[in-house]
């Protein structure tokens, strides 16, 4: 199951996108957690800012992107390198049952949540039962 | 280095199934081309030298400098901490990739440091500590005196 020891930075093996900046592109680790009348993404983006962060919503398609700079010159002699520096992109296929309107994001501590509000048709409902 | 072991040794086709990953459709299956987790030290770190100090840097998002623990003695560097899940176990994850619960990293570092001059700094889910090197072992210029 999920634990601390088996985290490991993802390089993009594909891209959707053009690749507009150089360098390497990662895959953020998520969570999608349900609800019941939403659903919580998070993605770790370590190194991104509010306003490095960008956002689309298209024809059921949500892309993440978040530009993360090198921190570091490119001439750094590294004693130890286990991870690389870069943007962060993922696209998810959104639903039907997702009101695009009303999808929310934050960052905080590397960490990027963005709530996508389900269609109140798509809300669990309990069904009264009465008596005949 | 990095870019050697980022593989998840899955073929074209089934890469394409990660860009694309199904948010609300399919919530019920679970991803059938899920990567098997390899096991790695966490955090990753990455180390250089820095005029006679050694910088230490770590992904850590989501973490607060109080879940994290910093020690060093001599030149052995430990990186303790634990990332809490973000909503309680008993909800529904449709993906799971962020783990959580407790670490420890252990390092040795090339020379001793001097544990007084250690700084660390956390911002966006990225830590860096400033090891500056001991006193005693830094290299020092010989006078050589004609006799």
């Amino acid at each position: 199951m999920s634990d601390t020891t088996n985290i490991e930075k993802r390089t993009a093996t594909t891209t959707t996108a053009e690749q507009t900046r150089s360098g390497c592109t990662f895959v953020p680790a998520v969570d999608i957690i349900e609800q019941d009348d939403e659903l919580l993404l998070l993605a770790d983006v370590p190194g991104a800012r509010a306003e490095d962060i960008h956002i689309d919503y298209e024809r059921g398609q949500l892309r993440l992107e978040a530009r993360v700079d090198e921190r570091q010159e490119d001439d750094t002699r590294y004693l130890l390198r286990e991870y690389g520096v870069g943007d962060f992109v993922r696209v998810f296929q959104v639903g039907e049952g997702i009101d695009p309107a009303r999808i929310q994001a934050a960052v905080k501590d590397g960490v990027l949540t963005v709530t996508l509000q389900k269609h109140p048709e798509a809300m669990p409902k309990k069904i009264d039962v009465r008596n005949g | 280095m990095w870019p050697a072991r980022n593989r998840w040794g899955v073929s074209q086709r089934n890469a394409l199934r990660h860009e694309l990953d199904r948010l609300f459709d399919s919530f019920v299956e679970r991803d059938p081309f899920a990567p098997v987790a390899t096991t790695r030290p966490f955090p990753a770190l990455n180390i250089w030298e820095d005029n006679n100090r050694l910088m230490v840097e770590a992904e850590v998002p989501g973490l607060s400098l109080e879940a994290l623990e910093i020690l060093v003695q001599g030149n052995e560097l430990t990186i303790k901490g634990q990332r809490r899940p973000a909503v309680t176990e008993s909800e529904v994850y449709h993906r799971r990739e962020r783990g959580t619960g407790e670490f420890t990293r252990f390092v040795t570092l090339p020379y001793e440091i001097e544990s007084e001059g250690v700084e660390a700094t956390l911002k966006d889910g990225v830590l860096t500590i400033v090891l500056p090197q001991a006193e005693k072992v830094r290299a020092r210029k010989i006078q050589v005196k004609s006799s």
